[in-house]
């Protein structure tokens, strides 16, 4: 059974009659990263003294080594290269100067990545300024062009897999905006003009070629000297064009980070507002939970991935028969038949994608409104132009009136009640934290909302309620035990990286099991800060009482639940009833089965031994017990 | 008797006021009893309804009264006659008495099961309580309400009241409404009951949970606040999805004669090795491979459990933030309620205490979860206050799994300021907007709130069980499409729609969309509708054809590139799609694939000669129609590429001779400057060192560059 990985970020719903409208994807992504390695890229970047004396070129590659790390995770299949320019020494197919592709053995250049390539890469850069060397490849007077190279050696790298479902890009990391700076006259504007032409050529052949500038504060790295020219920005896109000047080489890192990955729609749908009036929606799943990767069988003998054939079987005759054509479901004591057909149209109860209901404020949007992980939407004017303006207007709006819209979502398995509620725009130095649109979250139906809350009602007391006094104290601890800058999602997940550690280790044929930080613990030393620990002790005082853990030990004694009093009550009639048997005897002479269940559970109730069981199993059990 | 038998009578309201509700009414029973059939067999059901003209029941009998009240039903195991009941209910002529028919039911459970089965008997009411009980022979109608919740109480009997005022026919008086609501209300702070009011059809199909699921705890232990500081907590669900029923596939190879047939497909899977296909692999031989990369790693159950992750059972807080911190849309899943340990009043007080300021304070805790041992992940999630409405219940938390850093996928959106104008809405188009989203209002305060969750029921759902019991009768019957109550959760209300005609009418006229003119047209017709449904007219119909025959035939001609980014992206997957075709013309935009291409064929020795042929022609080609040297970098990389291509396929005299052809036409005229290219790139003749054909060696190849630079 082998799970697509690819799923893993699409929604969660199993498309079987929808397939028709899922847009075309692609399957696979070849990815060529492309480093600058030149002397400025190792430039100790300690601006301020309070820096690490970090490297750019180190931020380049330790991005990539966790882009790697995620890439084997969630998308393996996809392929990758990584490619250093400015190098002393070579290698590379075409055997150009200053390129120099990262090879691990057992790998092509371009490929999966394995748990190799991510130890190798690891350790890469301690060798790196000995072993490959930097230098500017691009000096006047020498004919050398090293980014004409290298886009050369990439597009060459990226010819693999002309199959229609491969998406293909070379993600570029440099600090230099004006590569061919040192050339003058005729030899510049040629070398400019040659390398454009390759990049446009690698772009007209569908490989698109992105730009990750890496630059500081204080030297803006200009994208219109040159870049723009080369990754086909025009016009309003300039000033569009993301700058990753950062502040502080960690937010230089996030940035990365978020732009490693392209950006992938889930599906296009369309809004239905009214009157026939509909939009064009994108929708993409920000937030789905990554789960270890799908088992493979293998035979433990050679280690070989097993092929699981599916058979259907009549369970009245054992004949062997063909997919099942019909499915039917008990009803009144008879089989009520149905067919695939009737079963999708029982779930088609609408027409279209998303359907609008109207609106409704915020505060009707509890708590417990939740399912799924919510499904992110964004317009787009692709096919129907406006679109995006009224998908502006309505989200403005929303935001203004404090309002979110209820729809009926259809393009799915499970038809569903949503709400979209409107996203503004948040950023922060570090880019953009909350991109503008609607978030659409699935709401429940009646049947599947609990009410366990009321299951203990208690009729006769009203349930107590804390004071005044005691929310303050409540209040006081609330204040101590502030997490200041808590962010979702700032934790890895501990079983998730234990996993692959493991697999790692295994992977690579590791003997000692690597260890994993569990993040997610809590500051224990952060609590037991004093003014912590005073705050916690007069909330306990309050709500509690002084002698809390005193009274609680010894109702812990000398109060067991009314389930364990029954429980001691049977083990001692059990005891006694138990001891009017001459059981040995009893055994010996094979007299058990003359005993009645109720009687032979007096035995193994008395000794401890489990009562459950047919009378055989209970027989052998007291005779096993009693070593016979 | 079943653990879990549960015994419903159901009390219904059939006087006049409630006829135009009676067939809502006769869906939700009907429904109650068909999963009942489905999931709770042996349950047993009951019916009495009030507003009758006849009177029939036992307590008339005994002691007089009680009068339009009929027992339809006594209670028994449910089973299919029940429904067809439930499905043609009488109409009645009178307005019944609701305290009446309690009085019955309860009557009626009592003599049944006497002091058995306590906790499992329920009275279910569905009234709208519109027209005056009875006055009581002694006392006040508040003591016979306390009489009779005492009584109830005695046998642990639950009591749901389902007050349904809509659109009300009739002469309404609210004192005796205002009246009925407090009386219904004193049962609920007197015993085991739950009242609610629905207004529309829609939400009274769901206001009686249909399916009794008894709740299980998923945590019973302490909430640590620290080491120090614990709170008792039981955790339950709070929100699950119902799902579709699986079925069961269907075999029909039983012979007909067979009555104890099951009828049913088991799957069977079997593991085969790779090498071998024939050979079934036994279970015991088989071992679990994780991937990893292109890797499979082998772990045995055994060494995994050894290694793997193994947090201790315990909920611990992390702690607090401010509830804004957290956003609605991280939560991940479905959710839970933390409860205080039932009767643990030290418990209900702490928990109070927190959900109190939390509320007050507008924070929310943050937790780390590990429900059960041996679980092989931690949860993080967001604790929210719940402040319970209710005076016997006790306060409680909302919990919500957030997402952990693997889960999330940053991706980067456009502002929408840095759109241009035309995309942004102008003020009047805002003003039609707002005015839109004001109008259709779903939770007007006038009235109840429409499809609020609680009260919504699957319409999914709810077509399948109608849709079987249908097939029960007529197994050839059709699907029935959505009635009325249903289609308002799936489509926009006629009612809002007509009240806000204007308010529509101005937002369609404020806004213009049309097709896209630039674009080439998606690979699918996104936008038409399923075919069986073409009742609304979509705004575009997207032309298809187009597009495939462009893809067809752009192998190697796609002749220019869109101006705008976003026909670019189209365009790049077009060509992108394209080159796995045998190529036999060497096209103007990827020259250099196509001759590379075209020269690897290998289905006719003419190809090689016709790709160098046709380069040279391009070549040429380019050059003659350049302007200012814009194809220059084009018609070099041609030229680079017919050289490595003729060295490859020992073709050197090929090339030498149409340089010796370029020099000469680039001497004469201004495409000298690309032959100042040439030299630069210091592209030579092929050498004997090269192509053994070739009849110019090292130093010949290099001086015809150098003798061309001299010579001009």
């Amino acid at each position: 059974m082998d799970l697509d990985p690819e799923e893993l970020f699409r929604d969660d719903e199993d498309d079987l009659d929808n397939d028709l409208y899922q847009e075309r994807e692609f399957t696979k992504e070849f990815v060529v990263y492309l480093v600058d390695a030149s002397p400025k890229m190792f430039c100790p970047s300690g601006k301020s003294e309070n820096e690490k004396n970090e490297t750019l070129f180190h931020v380049a590659v330790s991005s990539i080594l966790q882009s790697l790390k995620t890439q084997i995770i969630n998308r393996s299949s996809d392929e990758v290269a990584i490619c250093f320019f400015n190098t002393r020494e070579k290698r590379n197919m075409q055997n150009l100067n200053g390129v120099f592709v990262f090879m691990v053995p057992e790998r092509e250049y371009l490929d999966r990545p394995t748990a190799r390539l991510i130890k190798d890469f690891s350790h890469f850069e301690e060798t790196f300024l000995n072993e490959i060397g930097s230098q500017y490849g691009i000096i006047s007077g020498s004919r050398e062009n090293s980014l004409y190279n290298a886009l050369w050696v990439a597009q060459a790298l990226l010819r693999k897999g002309s199959s229609k479902n491969v998406d293909k890009r070379m993600l570029l990391f440099t600090n230099e905006d004006d590569p061919f700076g040192s050339i003058k006259g005729t030899a510049k504007a040629d070398m400019m003009r040659t390398t454009l032409q390759r990049a446009k050529d690698a772009r007209d052949l569908g490989i698109s070629i992105e730009l990750l500038p890496l630059s500081r504060t204080d030297e803006e790295f200009n994208i219109s000297l040159f870049y723009a020219d080369l990754i086909g920005l025009e016009g309003e896109d300039i000033s569009q064009f993301i700058s990753l000047a950062g502040e502080k080489l960690e937010d230089m890192t996030t940035q990365l980070r978020k732009r490693m990955f392209r950006k992938r729609k889930v599906r296009r749908i369309t809004f239905s507002i009214a009157n026939g009036l509909s939009i064009e929606l994108n929708t993409y799943a920000l937030l789905r939970p990554t789960l270890p990767g799908a088992i493979t069988w293998l035979d433990s003998v050679t280690n070989l991935p097993l092929k699981s054939e599916r058979s259907f079987i009549c369970a009245d005759t054992g004949a062997l028969v063909q997919e099942p054509a019909k499915y039917f479901h008990p009803y009144k004591s008879e089989n009520i038949l149905l067919s695939m057909d009737e079963l999708s149209e029982i779930k088609r109860v609408s027409t279209g994608h998303l359907r609008l209901l109207g609106f409704k404020p915020l505060s009707c949007l509890k708590d417990y409104h939740n399912l799924r992980p919510s499904t992110f939407v964004y317009p787009s004017d692709e096919e129907i132009v406006g679109s995006t303006c009224i998908f502006i207007a309505l989200h403005t709006s929303m935001l203004r009136l404090r309002r979110f819209a209820v729809a009926f979502y259809v393009a799915s398995a499970h038809p569903q009640l949503v709400a979209l509620i409107a996203q503004e725009e948040i950023t922060c130095s570090n880019g953009q934290v909350e991109p503008p649109g609607m978030h659409m979250i699935y709401l429940p139906y009646s049947d599947d909302i609990r009410h366990a809350e009321e299951v203990h009602m208690d009729v006769d007391a009203t349930t107590p309620r804390a004071t005044d006094d005691q929310i303050k104290m409540a209040v006081a601890l609330l204040k101590r035990v502030d997490l200041k800058d808590f962010s979702v999602c700032q934790f890895a997940n501990p079983g998730l990286q234990r996993h692959y550690a493991i697999l790692q280790a295994l992977a690579l044929g590791e003997d000692e099991m690597p260890e994993t930080k569990d993040e997610t613990v809590p500051d224990e030393e952060g609590m037991s800060r004093p003014a912590i620990v005073n705050a916690l002790e007069e909330f306990k005082v309050s709500v509690y009482g002084e002698n809390h853990d005193q009274e609680e030990a010894e109702t812990g004694k000398s109060l067991p639940t009314e389930a364990s009093k029954k429980r001691k009550a049977i083990t001692e009639t059990a005891i006694q009833e138990s001891s009017r048997y001459n059981w040995d005897d009893l055994a010996d002479n094979g007299k058990l089965k003359d005993l009645t269940v109720v009687e032979l559970k007096y035995y193994l109730a008395a000794q401890n031994l489990p009562v459950t069981g047919k009378k055989e199993v209970l027989i052998s059990r007291i005779l096993t017990h009693m070593g016979k | 008797m079943a653990r879990n038998k549960e015994a419903v009578v159901l009390l219904l309201d059939v006087g006049p006021a409630m006829h135009n509700l009676l067939p809502d009414v006769e869906k939700l029973c009907s429904m109650l009893v068909q999963k009942k059939l489905i999931y709770n067999k042996s349950d047993e059901v009951g019916v009495v309804l009030f507003g009758t003209e006849d009177t029939e029941n036992e307590l008339m009998k005994e002691v007089g009264g009680y009068e339009h009240i009929v027992v339809l039903r006594n209670i028994k195991v449910v089973d299919g006659d029940i429904i067809e009941s439930l499905q043609k209910l009488p109409r009645g002529t009178v307005f019944g008495d609701f305290l009446d028919a309690i009085v019955v039911g309860m009557d009626m459970l009592i003599k049944k099961y006497g002091p058995t089965n306590k906790g499992k008997q329920r009275l279910c009411l569905i009234t709208n309580a519109q027209y005056p009980i009875k006055e009581p022979y002694e006392g006040t109608k508040e003591d016979q309400i306390d009489t009779i919740s005492a009584e109830m109480k005695g046998h642990r009997m639950k009591l749901d009241c389902i007050i349904v005022r809509g659109k009300t026919t009739g002469v309404t008086n609210q004192r005796i409404i205002d009246e009925n609501d407090l009386l219904l209300d004193r049962f609920s702070k007197k015993t085991l009951a739950k009242v609610v009011h629905v207004e529309s059809p829609t939400s009274l199909l769901g206001a009686l949970r249909t399916r009794n699921i008894s709740p299980v705890t998923v945590f019973r232990g302490d909430l640590e606040l620290s080491p120090l500081m614990k709170i008792k907590v039981w955790v339950y669900k709070k929100t699950s999805e119902e799902k579709f029923p699986t079925l069961k596939k269907y075999s029909d190879k039983a012979p007909p004669t067979d009555k104890f047939a099951t009828h049913e497909l088991k799957v069977d899977f079997e593991y085969k090795s790779l090498e071998n296909p024939n050979k079934v692999v036994p279970p015991e031989q088989r071992i679990k491979g994780y991937r990893y990369g292109p890797q499979v790693v082998p772990i045995s159950s055994a060494e995994w459990e050894a290694v793997k992750f193994k947090p201790e059972k315990s909920v611990k807080l992390l702690g607090f933030t401010n509830a804004s911190n957290i956003m609605r849309h991280y939560y991940m899943k479905d959710v839970h309620v933390f409860i205080p340990e039932p009767g643990n009043s030290k418990a209900i007080l702490a928990v109070s205490a927190m959900v109190r300021a939390m509320k007050e304070m507008n924070k929310v805790a943050i937790l780390r979860c590990v429900w059960r041992n041996g679980q092989g992940s931690v949860v993080i999630g967001v604790l929210t206050p719940n402040v319970s409405s209710l005076d016997n219940i006790p306060d409680s938390f909302y919990f919500n799994v957030l997402p952990f850093a693997e889960d999330v996928r940053e991706f980067q959106f456009p502002s929408f300021h840095n759109f241009p104008p035309s995309w942004r809405p102008n003020e009047r188009q805002q003003e039609a907007a707002d005015n839109l989203v004001r109008m259709l209002d779903l939770a007007p305060s006038s009235k109840e709130e429409a499809l609020p969750p609680e009260f919504t029921p699957n319409p999914v759902l709810e077509r399948f069980y109608q849709f079987l019991e249908l097939k029960s009768k007529q197994p050839d019957a059709n699907v029935p499409p959505l009635d009325g109550p249903l289609k308002r959760i799936t489509e926009l209300d006629p009612e809002i729609l007509s009240q806000n005609k204007s308010v529509i009418a101005d937002f369609c006229k404020q806004f213009e969309l049309k097709e896209n003119p630039k674009k080439k047209k998606s690979s699918r017709p996104l936008w038409r509708e399923k075919p069986s449904a073409s009742n609304e007219g979509e705004v575009v119909e997207a032309d298809v054809s187009d597009i495939h025959s462009a893809k067809n035939s752009s192998t190697t001609k796609v002749e220019k590139n869109g101006d705008s980014t976003t026909v670019r992206d189209f365009v790049t997957m077009l060509v992108k799609n394209s080159p796995a075709m045998e190529v036999e013309k060497i096209g103007n935009s990827t020259p250099v694939q196509d001759f590379e291409t075209m020269i690897a064929r290998r289905d006719s020795s003419e190809w090689v000669n016709k790709a160098i042929r046709d380069m040279k022609n391009l070549i040429w080609d380019l050059l003659e129609n350049s302007y200012q040297g814009d194809t220059y970098d084009k018609a070099m990389e041609c030229l680079v590429a017919l050289r490595r291509g003729c060295v490859l396929e020992q073709e050197p005299k090929e090339f030498n001779q149409f340089m010796h052809y370029l020099y000469k036409k680039c001497k004469k005229t201004d495409l000298i400057s690309f032959w100042e290219l040439v030299i630069f790139k210091h592209i030579t003749l092929i050498s004997k060192k090269e192509a053994i054909d070739s009849d110019v060696d090292d130093d010949e190849a290099e001086a015809f560059l150098v003798k061309s630079e001299a010579d001009n």
